[in-house]
């Protein structure tokens, strides 16, 4: 198949099949459906509220699927070792801007098992090498929601401060984070502490430097943790692609650890999203860990291809043209790699180039 | 390049204004015609005027790397951009306003007229208040003049259009200025450009 036909979705998901596959995840294929009770115990969990749902023959509640992640880990039983998997689907959500149902292209991976520093590292340095695959021109911000919790449980101000703090890091709000911490009596030092983490953005070296002081006490091990990927992904050519930034914040009730979200130039969202999510296995009842991301192939229609100014390459006109003739003419022009249209008059097409057969001529 | 979404008006001009002091002043933006973007290549902007409610969508769009918006609008849009800065410019507050005499005993739903739909459900809800939202999108004061509604929520900046209506305000739901809004991914890649404008305007407003 010719590269140039296809859209940059497809081709960026069909080189991430195969990256995954090379790195030993395995495919995972699922139906459409899904019980529509898994999304309500676990609807925070979900990008948006929206599903759609409709009733099967048997009256049971289905579900059109909003997520991939839920319905992989509602299958694992436990076992031992690890799983490894990836997935290319359609997932349908409620569109936050058009507050319309959307059919979203996804395609991810899932490692679920005893996760160790390799599993982490190398599902990182995934979501790298996703992004390279889509522009050179990327950034994947990295964040670790250890230490948010840490530095939160230590301030003790309950989960009503913590719920509002996570808006103001997500928006990289400095202004109405002091305003939120003079409201709760934070004090000064504290004050600095949450300021300095929401003020952070840039190298890993840099923002570690930065917040190394503020990382201390049940902080330390999740910090020391982030440190050591950073050392490892330094050392990869990714390196300067890595940003620590504490405003990705997924969901704390499901994300626990290592969050991540991946940017490419001129796409105006986040197009990869992911991290480590041992909170919803043990909501789901599972002993294991697991760690994942997805990448938002619909953001990508259009990014890196040329508009087109023609519909086709040459429009060859006829009247009386033999056949055989015309088709030895659209053999030797596409040949040559042009897109070519054969019709008795222009009819309102684009075309950069015309063959006029016309009247007997050549 | 860095692209810029100012709100079209009063507040857009005084803002760029700021800028401008700041040292991203672009001379064409004030020539007297109807053209809506202006660049300037030597100081590396370029400015839109938009309408002040689209600003949001501009910028988390990526239409515009930044951009300057009230906090209502964000508060009823939730866009989802970085908010870099408060502006401290176009100070007024989202309130409940009413009729001199009106008293809310509690015992029926309250009638609540409002552009800021979101943001009104928003505050009564947390109170746990029933209300019937009634959604107007101008001349917001006559409503209760007229008894479509109890009460209003709207934004109250000196208070006069309320006066000359016989309203007073009841209660004050939250505080509003111009912010300085950013597109994440933008942000991402033009983040030294970003943050340098960001310290300059933080500086020159104290």
């Amino acid at each position: 198949m010719s590269e140039s036909i296809l859209k940059t979705e497809e081709r960026v998901a069909y080189e991430l099949r195969s990256l995954y596959r090379n790195y030993g995840y395995l495919p995972y294929k699922m139906s459409k459906f899904e019980e529509y009770d898994l999304y309500v115990e676990n609807k925070e969990f979900l990008v948006g509220d929206g599903v759609i749902t409709f009733n099967d023959t048997d009256g049971k509640l289905l579900a059109l699927k909003p997520d991939v992640t839920l319905s992989i880990i509602k299958n694992d039983g436990d076992e031992q070792g690890k799983r490894k998997v990836y997935y290319n689907e359609n997932v349908y959500r409620l569109s936050a801007k058009t507050k319309q149902f959307k059919e979203i292209m996804q395609v991810g991976l899932e490692c679920i098992g005893n996760i160790e520093l390799y599993d982490v590292f190398e599902t990182v340095y995934l979501a790298a090498k996703s992004l390279a695959t889509v522009s050179e021109k990327f950034v994947l911000d990295i964040s670790h929601l250890g230490i948010l919790s840490a530095i939160l449980s230590e301030l003790g101000l309950g989960e009503k401060f913590g719920k509002e703090l996570m808006c103001k890091l997500a928006e990289k709000n400095l202004h109405e984070t002091r305003m939120l911490c003079d409201k709760y009596g934070v004090s000064e030092a504290d004050k600095e502490k949450l300021l300095a983490l929401i003020g952070a953005y840039g190298t890993p070296s840099e923002v570690l430097r930065k917040l190394a002081p503020y990382c201390k006490g049940s902080a330390k091990s999740p910090f020391d943790m982030l440190s050591a990927l950073c050392g490892l992904l330094e050392k990869t050519e990714y390196a300067d692609k890595i940003r620590l930034d504490f405003s990705v914040v997924n969901d704390m009730n499901y994300y626990n650890d290592v969050v991540f979200k991946g940017f490419i130039d001129g796409v105006g969202e986040g197009v990869l999203s992911g991290g480590r999510y041992d909170k919803l296995m043990s909501r789901m009842g599972k002993k294991s860990g697991a760690i994942g991301f997805a990448v938002y192939l619909d953001l990508l229609e259009g990014f890196g291809k040329e508009k087109r100014t023609a519909d086709v390459d040459v429009l060859v006109l006829y009247d009386d043209t033999e056949p055989l003739k015309l088709l030895d003419t659209v053999k030797a022009l596409t040949a040559q790699g042009k897109t070519v249209r054969v019709q008795k008059s222009k009819d309102g097409l684009r075309y950069t180039e015309i063959l006029d057969l016309t009247g007997g001529k050549q | 390049m860095i692209n810029i979404a100012l709100p079209k008006g009063r507040l857009g001009e005084k803002i760029y204004e700021i800028f401008a002091k700041a040292g991203y002043e672009c001379p064409s933006i004030k020539e007297n015609n109807r053209k809506l973007i202006f660049e300037n290549p030597e100081k590396g902007v370029r400015y839109f005027w938009v309408k002040p409610s689209d600003v949001s969508i501009y910028v988390e769009r990526g239409a515009a790397d930044i951009g300057v918006c009230g906090k209502d609008i964000l508060v009823e849009y939730s866009p989802e951009v970085y908010e870099l800065l408060d502006l401290k410019t176009g100070v007024c507050r989202m309130a409940v306003a009413a009729k001199k005499d009106f008293y809310d005993d509690g015992q029926r739903t309250l009638k609540v007229a409002t552009k800021f739909v979101k943001a009104a459900k928003a505050y009564y809800a947390s109170k746990c208040r029933d209300i019937d939202i009634i959604q107007l999108n101008g001349s917001i004061e006559i409503a209760p003049i007229l008894g479509l509604s109890d009460v209003i929520v709207d934004i109250v900046e000196t208070g006069t259009t309320l006066k000359e209506n016989d309203l007073e305000v009841k209660e004050e739901i939250f505080p509003i200025s111009a912010r300085l809004i950013a597109n994440k991914a933008s942000f991402k890649f033009k983040t030294e450009e970003i943050e340098d404008l960001a310290k300059k305007v933080e500086t020159l407003i104290g």
